[in-house]
């Protein structure tokens, strides 16, 4: 079918060095993925196209690029499913890394990031001569993380990352778990205490996009939820993030329902007062409007709170 | 069409023009309500972040009193949605999982037997009210007034848990439901963005950083409005959008609109019955634009 790979280029070396869209038709076969239309351009049409690719077959994690608007492995990526009666594909290099000419995008950042996180095993005792023997089934519930092939999808869709390069991001953090949930690493509280930071798991606004694009199922989102989780577990020193999710849970426990004035007062404290203080004009606004809602004792429980208690305590005994 | 309405803890506390935008405009859409008034907060994915089986328990309560009615669940809220369809999708996939939940309510009298639908507002008007009543409705057009649609991230990802296989029109609902009230749609790239507003307590700097960057990006784009069908963005892109603007140091001033309200004003309603007067950017100057006033 005809198609139009509509592909953002830009060349560091060009005089004046601006992005621009470029427009190549080309007459593609349905099942054809996105990445061989980009190699047929470069074969066909124009040589000086660049990309980075190797497997095609999302193994290697090289082709990630934005289709459309959102980031894939471009080996992955049906013609068919983005163009279904042909038409025009937008193809652009990956968002929140720098591009260093093209389709092509400096990992350095990327990798920096995980690098940060130590991925490698830190276990009681010395290397063994050969590996680390672990039981499968103390394995299992990481087999999707360690599916991860390192391609940058969920980092270049991250909306975090996109108003602040500092966030560790996702991949960086699915990487952590993989090592903190591992039976066999006794550095957890270490890890744990280093994530809990500024920059760190609490960052994560969950937006789903990592979960969405990520083109292994690892699901980044998941695996920050899960350290959530476990910091919390394991009483790490509190963080807004982590006393916003404690009250959360005890406000559901004793009424049922949200009680958003009680949320933000609990959660701020006395410690950071001033973060209370500064909601201050949002919240007189509020007032004047008829928006704040009854809070503290005239904010009553649900009828049905006794049933909600019981669930708790029923989660509690048998989890 | 019978619903099990669940109005979320917002629409009853911080955004009160939500619960009564959408009370004006349901009766004359076909549709009856019966308000659930005996449910749990859905935990808003906060909860989940503590103990994810709590979350699906207490949604699965919810779910299992719906189904004893018979009616699927109808949603104000993109959050309260996309919590509740990752929950059903997580009891209604895994068997074994929705058998050890099932232990857990049948103290309670109650049995989930993975029957019930839940649905958005939006997608609601456009699945089972239907375009033909819609238009039929609209006594007043929104010609002229250009809205940008923000959607929320739980009711646009992820799509194998929001039914979007079966439902591919879902991704673009609220587009659809702009051009039939009438407005031109203002397309911009953050319209299925985050608004930031779980990391408000967290990192407010950033959480604002966003706000400030959906809204200007719409309003560069041409938008008089925004329109939303999750009332937890629309507390942080209006409620927080002034002192977004300070942070970024410049005047932003996007109206931001529950979905209810702007379909309101489509059928002929007087601004001040929507709640118009609530929302903290004054939409005054998008209302002179049809002609209205508060």
């Amino acid at each position: 079918m005809q198609t139009t790979l509509r592909v953002r280029r830009y060349n560091p070396d060009n005089p004046e060095p601006k992005p621009f869209f470029e427009d190549y038709h080309l007459e593609l076969d349905p099942s054809d993925s996105v990445l061989d239309g980009l190699i047929k351009v470069r074969e066909t049409l124009d040589d000086s196209l660049a990309l980075r690719c190797s497997c095609r077959g999302a193994i290697c994690g090289s082709c990630g690029m934005r289709i459309n608007g959102h980031a894939a492995l471009a080996c992955k990526t049906k013609v068919v499913s983005v163009a279904p009666l042909g038409g025009t594909i937008e193809v652009e290099p990956m968002n929140n890394m720098p591009v260093i000419k093209d389709l092509v995008t400096d990992m350095g950042p990327f990798w920096e990031k995980i690098r940060q996180v130590q991925p490698w095993l830190r276990p009681a005792e010395p290397a063994p001569v050969t590996e680390f023997v672990a039981p499968p089934e103390s394995m299992r519930h990481l087999e999707g993380v360690m599916s991860c092939i390192m391609c940058g999808v969920c980092v270049s869709d991250c909306t975090v990352l996109e108003v602040d390069k500092r966030f560790i991001g996702p991949a960086a953090l699915a990487k952590a778990y993989r090592f903190v949930a591992d039976p066999r690493d006794i550095a957890t509280s270490i890890r744990l205490e280093t994530l809990n930071q500024p920059t760190g798991m609490w960052d994560c606004t969950r937006c789903m996009e990592c979960i969405q694009v990520c083109p292994k199922g690892v699901g980044p989102m998941d695996r920050i939820m899960a350290l959530r989780s476990m910091a919390m577990a394991e009483k790490m020193p509190d963080t807004c993030g982590s006393r916003h999710a404690e009250v959360f849970t005890d406000i559901i426990k004793h009424k049922g329902i949200l009680d958003e004035p009680m949320l933000a007062i609990r959660t701020f404290g006395l410690k950071h007062i001033g973060r209370l203080l500064d909601m201050l004009p949002m919240v007189i606004q509020s007032l004047f409007k008829g928006k704040v809602p009854w809070s503290g004792p005239l904010h009553r429980p649900i009828s049905s709170i006794q049933h909600i208690q019981r669930l708790f305590k029923r989660v509690r005994t048998k989890s | 069409m019978n619903y099990a309405f669940f109005p979320g803890c917002v629409s009853k506390g911080a955004c009160p023009e939500l619960y009564q935008s959408v009370m004006q405009v349901y009766p004359t859409l076909g549709i009856n309500l019966e308000e659930m008034t005996t449910v749990s907060c859905t935990g808003a994915g906060v909860l989940q972040e503590k103990n994810e089986k709590l979350g699906d328990v207490l949604n699965a309560r919810t779910f299992a009193l719906a189904e004893k009615r018979g009616f699927p669940i109808m949603t104000i809220c993109s959050t309260c949605q996309g919590v509740m369809s990752q929950a059903n999708h997580r009891l209604t996939t895994q068997p074994e999982y929705l058998q050890e939940v099932n232990e857990m309510l049948q103290e309670e009298g109650l049995t989930y037997r993975g029957t019930t639908v839940i649905k958005h507002f939006l997608w609601i008007l456009l699945e089972d009210v239907g375009e033909d009543v819609l238009r039929a409705n609209m006594t007043k057009p929104l010609t002229g007034l250009r809205a940008a649609p923000f959607y929320g991230c739980y009711i646009q990802r992820p799509t194998e848990a929001l039914g979007f296989e079966e439902h591919p029109d879902r991704g673009k609902s609220l587009e659809r439901i702009i051009e039939i009230l009438g407005a031109e749609v203002v397309d911009f790239p953050g319209k299925t963005r985050c608004c930031g507003f779980p990391i408000l307590t967290i990192n407010k700097i950033n959480s604002l950083s966003m706000v400030a960057t959906h809204t200007q990006d719409a309003k560069s784009h041409g938008a008089d409005i925004m329109v939303t069908p999750c009332p937890l963005c629309h507390l942080n892109l209006d409620g927080m959008q002034s002192q977004a603007a300070s942070q970024h140091n410049t005047s932003i001033n996007l109206p931001i609109l529950h979905l209810p309200q702007l379909l309101g004003l489509a059928m002929g309603m007087d601004p001040k019955s929507l709640g118009l007067q609530r929302n903290l950017i004054s939409p005054t100057s998008a209302l002179a634009k049809m002609n209205l006033s508060l």
